[in-house]
């Protein structure tokens, strides 16, 4: 007989449960959902999560990579080692392919990373997918604060803010129009602090880049850059071999990198605990462009 | 500014370390609750200084000669450029021994339905009053629909203490006003705290301004509230999510970590709504009626001895009875049974109307069921201008942020639970079956509100002006 009957779960097992239920309602009631996988941590923390949730079934659904054609080449590679580790499907929308023929443009400030929206919206309805999971959190931004589990997108795959269905209980609501579609988020009430506990204490595998490294990085913008073909040094700046590690892994064009020595998820968990910065605020240029940068970008159909 | 403490995470195993606590606030306009939650982020080092920084200027342009901690909760461009919160935000702080999912209710706009939302997964509800006011109709709403919804727990926070210049009498007249009114409307547990949330008092450390009061402080209190008895306790409710019925076994390299299972592995998944569940126990499957007996609780991480409320896992059982999504494994004392005929409290949360005879559907646990709506007997009054308890008036449909009882005829038999008792599998929602909009929350059965029915038959006669067939 287990003396700890009556023991509180832990935070960790609270929020697996939860993600877990979360990610078996959308698999049990949609017709062809599809989980959204760049590599970055948080997404592969949630496909952890569906590995779980249906063991010892494999996952039922495949995964989606929006390509920028400027991801970091360890990111690139952990992805599909990690997609061949978990047994899913890999389909990939490369924006890219949407420049070389026109349907896109280049921005003059480089970033590609408000160019994703397009090809993603194409391959959901290609794939006619009406459910598509999200790595989003709700404490990454103040838009996403107000993000439901269940959120609802229009023909367009727009987010209305103003006007989101309430969600009781755990009773999640995925009823929708033909056309329409819903971003579920099984994230939505992990921290960053909480993704990285749950990475230590599952062992999980991360792209090499989120650990310290030696890189040629340079200031710019109050942030470290690095300096790669897609981001050359500019004239006058200097460059400097650093030991750094990033905070999230998005478009080279617009990610930064913070000094670090951090090694271990372990050295990472002490490290995010003792931050003074966010970590889009440490690391992403594209949410600088204004005050509702993301809110603007997450109407438009964005992650 | 206080002294900001860091957190870090006790220790990163699956099962050990802090534990999860869900709270809402609610509060009136104006009574500090911005101040208050940017007080608990700010003080629990959950803000940052690129945030505060942000915050520190929009401060400064508005003239303010100090960061307004209130800014730290701005949400949406809209709320921003007038001033006002739509929407339920989501904010998270911990300390060592908690991690803490706040639901912030804003107080002025759609109340009834940011709260409903909120309190609807809440363990607590942190309610605030202005000292300078005391118990306003607001707060007896708010402590209505905390009833309503049995939030195991309510803090008052008496905001603006320095105000009053730390009054104890003023703290104690309020603190009384406050537990004769939780008790008439059947909220179970209830502690006040006297709280300056611009100066810090008893937010997080201790007033020296307070003497008199020797309770917890805000996050204090927070951080030992019991939280988890009320579910684990209770009978055993687990909704079926999905049949595991692998054709293929899970071939990939992440599955040779994982328990290997035989070729004709079947299971049922889903989470622990209440109770728990050992290997050996008893269950009946709902709505057939059925017995079975538990054989295995598995999980990806290996089988389980025990499973409480909160877990998500898999529970195979001995026999082979015939089993889909939408059932209901449960306690075999006491089993809901399956009814087709339905009192529930409802909360409206749409703008469109509820009428008698509209057709809708309701979702419960992991099943959904046509209904149809046979009668609406009332809807709550919670204007208190008669007193201390709400009452029921007569009405003929229920419009946004209504609280009503309505009668529903189901087009199957579910088993419902009384929300009094299972708060998980005695709730429902009501379902726009053309364009699949959530129109109302559903509480099952009676609810302490009820009881104030029999009150309405003698209120009757002091509203011989509303009285009458509305129609």
């Amino acid at each position: 007989m287990r003396t700890d009957q009556l023991r509180p779960l832990s935070e960790l097992q609270a929020l697996e449960s939860e993600s877990i239920h979360i990610i078996r309602e959308v698999a049990a009631t949609f017709r062809s959902p599809i989980m959204l996988f760049s590599g970055g941590k948080d997404s592969v923390v949630m496909l952890h999560l569906a590995a779980k949730a249906f063991w010892p079934a494999p996952i039922p659904f495949g995964v989606l990579h929006v390509d920028t054609g400027h991801n970091f080449p360890e990111v690139l590679q952990f992805r599909d080692e990690a997609v061949e580790f978990y047994g899913a499907s890999l389909k990939i929308a490369c924006v890219q392919d949407y420049i070389d023929d026109g349907r896109l443009r280049e921005r003059p400030d480089g970033t590609r990373n408000p160019l994703q929206t397009l090809p993603l919206l194409d391959a959901i309805s290609a794939g006619r997918h009406d459910a598509v999971f999200g790595g989003g959190r709700r404490d990454e931004e103040r838009a996403r604060a107000k993000e439901r589990v269940f959120s609802m997108r229009d023909e367009f795959g727009q987010w209305e803010p103003r006007n989101q269905r309430p969600e009781l209980w755990s009773l999640y609501n995925g009823r929708h129009l033909p056309g329409e579609h819903v971003r579920v988020f099984p994230l939505s009430n992990w921290t960053e602090l909480d993704v990285w506990d749950y990475i230590a204490a599952e062992k999980i595998n991360v792209p090499t880049i989120y650990y310290a490294h030696e890189r040629q990085v340079a200031f710019r913008d109050g942030m470290w850059i690095a300096i790669t073909e897609v981001t050359p040094a500019r004239p006058g700046e200097v460059v400097e071999l650093r030991s750094v590690r990033y905070r999230t892994v998005g478009d080279m064009s617009c990610t930064a990198a913070i000094l670090s020595s951090a090694t271990t998820a372990h050295d990472v968990i002490t490290e995010v605990g003792l931050s003074q910065l966010t970590e889009r605020g440490a690391t992403r240029a594209d949410d600088r462009l204004s005050e509702a940068a993301m809110e603007d970008r997450k109407r438009e159909g964005y992650f | 500014m206080p002294q900001r403490s860091t957190v870090l995470s006790p220790t990163a195993n699956l099962t050990g370390g802090r534990t999860l606590l869900r709270l809402a606030t609610a509060g009136s306009v104006d009574d500090g609750k911005s101040t208050l939650v940017g007080r608990l982020l700010f003080d629990t080092n959950s803000v940052l200084a690129d945030t505060l920084d942000h915050v520190e200027q929009v401060s400064k342009r508005r003239g303010l000669d100090r960061a307004d901690l209130a800014l730290l909760t701005d949400g949406l461009r809209a709320e921003r450029e007038q001033g006002i919160t739509i929407d339920v935000a989501y904010r998270y702080f911990a300390t060592p021994a908690r991690k803490f999912i706040l639901a912030d209710c804003p107080g002025h706009v759609q109340y009834t339905r940011n709260t409903v939302t909120g309190s609807s997964t809440a363990d607590v509800i942190v309610l605030l009053v202005d000292a300078r006011k005391g118990v306003v109709e607001q707060t007896r709403r708010h402590l209505a629909v905390a009833s309503l919804l049995r939030v195991p727990h309510v803090v008052l926070v008496v905001n603006k203490i320095d105000l009053v210049n730390y009054s104890e009498d003023v703290f104690t007249a309020i603190a009384t006003d406050f537990a004769l009114l939780a008790r008439s409307l059947g909220v179970l547990d209830t502690h006040c705290i006297p709280v300056s949330a611009t100066e810090g008092d008893n937010v997080v450390t201790r007033s020296h301004r307070t003497p008199w009061y020797d309770g917890p402080t805000v996050l204090g209190y927070l951080e030992n509230v019991d939280d988890t008895r009320q579910a684990v306790g209770a009978d055993l409710r687990f909704p079926v999510q999905h049949v595991i019925r692998p054709q293929t076994a899970a071939a990939a390299p992440w599955a040779a970590r994982a328990p290997q299972v035989n070729g004709d592995y079947r299971g049922y998944a889903g989470k622990i709504e209440s109770g728990r569940v050992r290997p050996g126990d008893e269950i009946v499957v709902l709505p057939r009626g059925s017995h079975a007996v538990v054989e295995a609780i598995d999980t990806a991480d290996g089988s389980l001895d025990l499973a409480v409320a909160g877990q998500s896992v898999i529970i195979r059982l001995n026999s082979d009875v015939d089993i889909s999504r939408g059932d209901i494994l449960a306690a075999t004392d006491a089993p809901p049974a399956p009814i087709r005929e339905l009192t529930a409290t409802v909360c409206w949360l749409a703008e469109r109307e509820l009428i008698p005879g509209s057709r809708v559907l309701l979702q419960h646990g992991t099943s959904i069921s046509k209904a149809i709506v046979k009668s609406i007997g009332g809807v709550l009054d919670l204007h208190f201008e008669s007193g201390a308890v709400p009452c029921w008036r007569p009405t003929a449909t229920l419009t946004l942020n209504d609280i009503g009882r309505v009668q529903l005829a189901l087009a199957s038999p579910l088993p419902i639970d009384s929300y009094r008792e299972h708060r998980a599998t005695g709730a429902f929602i009501i379902v726009d079956d053309a364009d699949g909009w959530t129109l109302g929350a559903g509480l099952a059965g009676s609810t302490p509100l009820t009881a104030w029915t029999a009150d309405n038959t003698r209120s009757d006669q002091h509203y011989p002006a509303q009285q009458g067939n509305p129609s």
